[in-house]
């Protein structure tokens, strides 16, 4: 007896015998029609919007556990928000386990999907646009989850973002996979993020393809634990379009992949190629900051296997430090892979623990980094282009699993 | 017959009998309209039952520029408790009453009024629940607006000039977006040191904590509360001032423990860590919301500070709050720009 107890009630829950299935088609007070739907669902329901195209002149918010909000396809569902008067996003989500999919998000004014504070999201075949091509008058953020826990992003478009097409912050346990950003600042961005997956993506047509970032002064820092496996980030030669002021405003136009200040990174299996800047780019936080807590210097760093295609042949010298510093110090001769070489100064005179060091393991890429020594010094050439001295096992990281529901 | 003995039995023990409909108060969900809770002897007049107890508060939310009458509802023999830094905590079956007007006239009061919505904080067995509900305009009655409302109202205002608004009536998540701490809901406004302060009464001028001793709602308060200064006094210390106005305009979400901790930006008094206050500090993810400029706030330099650019901006993807403001709240810019001009840079 107790033994059927123990199977039926979670059998009783996974069936929610009460789930029912909403729809909301298109139409007058469409906006109010499904605002007040997203409203009253309840665990276990699903929402459908039904084919169509819809205006909505406010941003529309989910706070309901545990339910299912899907449109009939990026083709079919689109929500436009081109006249939105009110609200700081498109659709805003509060609550945890919450899929979302197969529906568009065009023109928010502000970010076009945000989810904050959600243990479970999952985010679909859902496409995030701005139609105008890049503006800095676009939105910052395409998708936008921020301290949130088991993060899905699959098979999603993030066209046009003023910042990140793609960004996950304070965030743990993520995957994003099978998607693609295209025309954004940064492509797909992980920042001040722990234990994330990014694969199977293709990033071009960006500012940056992909940036694994870590800042101060935030209530999460420290990011760490971010593989990079089986992306394209290609062709990335939009110029920079982010509103100054923006931290991916430093980003370079033609910028495959950049690690700042993060630990623990694996970058395998890419394909880099048709980036005019660099195809990676491993660097330090470079702002003045006095919070204690925070470590600017990127940390385990691994790279290995991946595929390297013409770059450096576009350097973006007007667009923050970074290039242009490379291309003074590199005599022009861009490297596939730049690391900026700075370390604390203890390490400097000690040398890093072999637990910190840079891996590269790499067939066929060129490479620059910066002897701090020697440029300190004033040393006419301060750069090391060997990247056998950086040769060294690889430690794979391991692969995440996220909770599913 | 039978109606108009009915009309007349009503009419006779109204007064007496009337007593706010707890039982709704408490109820899973909310009725459609506001008068069922009977928080009114007269709905439209917004005359109270003399059980709810009208209030204010030091510094006040901007909405737009309209006006709020705020009412409390405790039950008998309950009393909210005194919590140090925070709201009272209110017994279950309480509830925190606000209407939103715009006067006609704001030169001449007695050519009356628009009542927009009245706002329900309602204290439910497990928590706090909020919804609004959006007077008709018959202005006789209010209904229950789950997914919000848009009024395009306006009214003439001290200068004589005819403004306008596309008033928003909150939807019930956007309550939550400013009620937020953690992950239930609380009010904002009844902390102690935002309610001490002189209000005239029918009885007379009484303090309000004291009054509401008197009647038995709460149970105690200190006698030492640092209160925060009317921002409006321009006597007052204008660092005070600015920090009264954000706290109670932006601080809800800009804390630890509110829906914008993620920028690593707290608003609230208590804050005292200049970073985090905004001085010298980077936006994280504000998009346009920047403006172009490279940190919150500057000191000495108004324009170059984000946080004086989201205020004075009408722009949905810009403005701050990101909630329940479309007009820019002119007198709060200047007070704010007088305050960032004068920060002296360390």
């Amino acid at each position: 007896m107790k033994r059927i107890l123990f199977f039926s009630v979670p059998l009783l829950v996974a069936l929610n015998l009460f789930a029912k299935e909403v729809y909301i088609d298109p139409g007058p007070n469409a906006q109010e029609r499904l605002q007040e739907a997203l409203i009253l669902i309840e665990e276990g329901d699903t929402l459908i919007i039904k084919s169509g195209y819809y205006k909505f002149e406010d941003g529309l918010s989910l706070d309901v556990d545990n339910v299912i909000v899907k449109g009939e396809g990026i083709d079919s569902t689109i929500l436009d928000f081109k006249n939105q008067q009110s609200g700081a996003q498109g659709l805003l989500v509060t609550s945890d386990k919450v899929t979302l999919s197969d529906f568009s998000i065009l023109d928010a004014k502000g970010d076009a999907l945000k989810v904050i504070g959600a243990k479970g999201i999952n985010m679909i075949n859902l496409k995030t646009e701005w139609t105008g091509g890049p503006k800095s008058t676009n939105g910052a953020y395409g998708f936008y989850p921020v301290e949130s826990e088991d993060v899905l992003i699959d098979g999603c478009v993030a066209i046009g973002a003023s910042d990140a097409g793609i960004y996950v912050g304070q965030s743990k346990n993520i995957i994003v996979r099978n998607s693609v950003a295209q025309y954004n600042v940064a492509g797909i961005e992980i920042e001040n993020s722990y234990y994330a997956d990014v694969y199977n993506n293709l990033a071009s047509h960006n500012t940056g393809g992909i940036l694994v970032f870590d800042l101060p002064d935030l209530p999460q820092q420290g990011g760490h634990h971010i593989r990079v496996f089986d992306n394209k980030s290609i062709d990335n030669d939009t110029d920079n379009f982010a509103p100054e002021g923006n931290i991916v405003g430093e980003v370079p136009r033609g910028t495959g992949i950049i690690i700042m200040a993060n630990s623990d990174v694996e970058i395998f299996d890419n394909l880099m190629s048709g980036n005019g800047t660099v195809n990676l780019s491993i660097v330090s936080y470079g702002d003045e900051t006095d919070d204690p807590n925070y470590y600017p210097h990127p940390k385990n760093i691994q790279v290995h296997g991946n595929t390297y295609g013409p770059s450096g042949f576009d350097p973006d010298i007007e667009t923050g430090d970074l290039a242009k510093a490379l291309f003074e110090i590199s005599g022009g001769n861009m490297p596939d892979i730049f690391w900026d070489g700075i370390v604390p100064l203890s390490q400097i005179i000690f040398g890093q623990p072999d637990n910190e060091k840079l891996i590269i393991v790499e067939e066929d890429a060129s490479f620059l980094t910066i002897k701090p020594i020697k440029y300190m010094l004033g040393f006419s050439d301060p750069t090391n282009t060997n990247k056998d001295d950086f040769k060294g096992e690889i430690s794979p990281l391991k692969e995440i699993n996220i909770e599913t529901f | 017959m039978r109606n108009t003995v009915c009309c007349l039995f009503l009419l006779i023990f109204s007064t007496n009998t009337f007593s706010v409909n707890s039982n709704l108060i408490l109820a899973d969900s909310f009725p459609d309209k506001l008068s069922e809770f009977e928080f009114f002897v007269d709905d439209s007049a917004q005359e109270p039952h003399e059980r709810v107890i009208p209030y204010e508060l030091i510094s006040t939310l901007f909405s737009d520029y309209s006006y709020k009458q705020r009412w409390v509802y405790v039950p008998n023999n309950a009393k909210a408790s005194y919590v140090k830094d925070w709201v009272f905590d209110f017994p279950e079956g309480s509830a925190l009453i606000k209407t939103f007007y715009y006067p006609v006239d704001e030169r001449n009061p007695d050519l009356g009024k628009q009542l927009l919505e009245t706002r329900l904080l309602l204290r439910k067995k497990d928590g706090w629940e909020a919804v609004s509900y959006a007077w008709n305009e018959q202005q006789n009655e209010a209904y229950k607006k789950i997914a919000g409302k848009t009024i395009n109202a306006s009214w003439i205002d001290f200068m004589g000039d005819e403004r306008q608004v596309r008033y928003r009536v909150p939807n019930v998540n956007q309550c939550k977006e400013c009620h937020a701490a953690k992950d239930s809901i609380t009010p904002i406004g009844p902390k102690a040191k935002n309610i001490n302060k002189h209000y005239s009464f029918e009885e007379g001028d009484f303090n309000q904590l004291t009054y509401w001793m008197k009647k038995e709602i709460i149970d105690s308060f200190p006698e030492d509360l640092v209160s925060p200064v009317d921002w409006r006094n321009e006597t007052k210390d204008i660092n005070d001032r600015a920090r009264s106005y954000l706290d109670v305009n932006c601080g809800h979400c800009h804390s630890p423990t509110g829906n914008a901790n993620s920028t690593g930006l707290y608003l609230n008094l208590v804050e005292t860590r200049d970073i985090n206050l905004g001085v010298y500090k980077k936006p994280v993810a504000t998009g346009r919301g920047s403006g172009g400029n490279k940190y919150s706030i500057v000191p000495g330099k108004p324009d170059e500070s984000i946080l004086l650019y989201r205020m004075e901006s009408m722009d949905p993807g810009i403005m701050m709050p990101e909630s329940g403001r479309a007009l820019t709240h002119q007198e709060a810019v200047e007070m704010i720009r007088d305050w960032i001009t004068q920060l002296p840079n360390k």
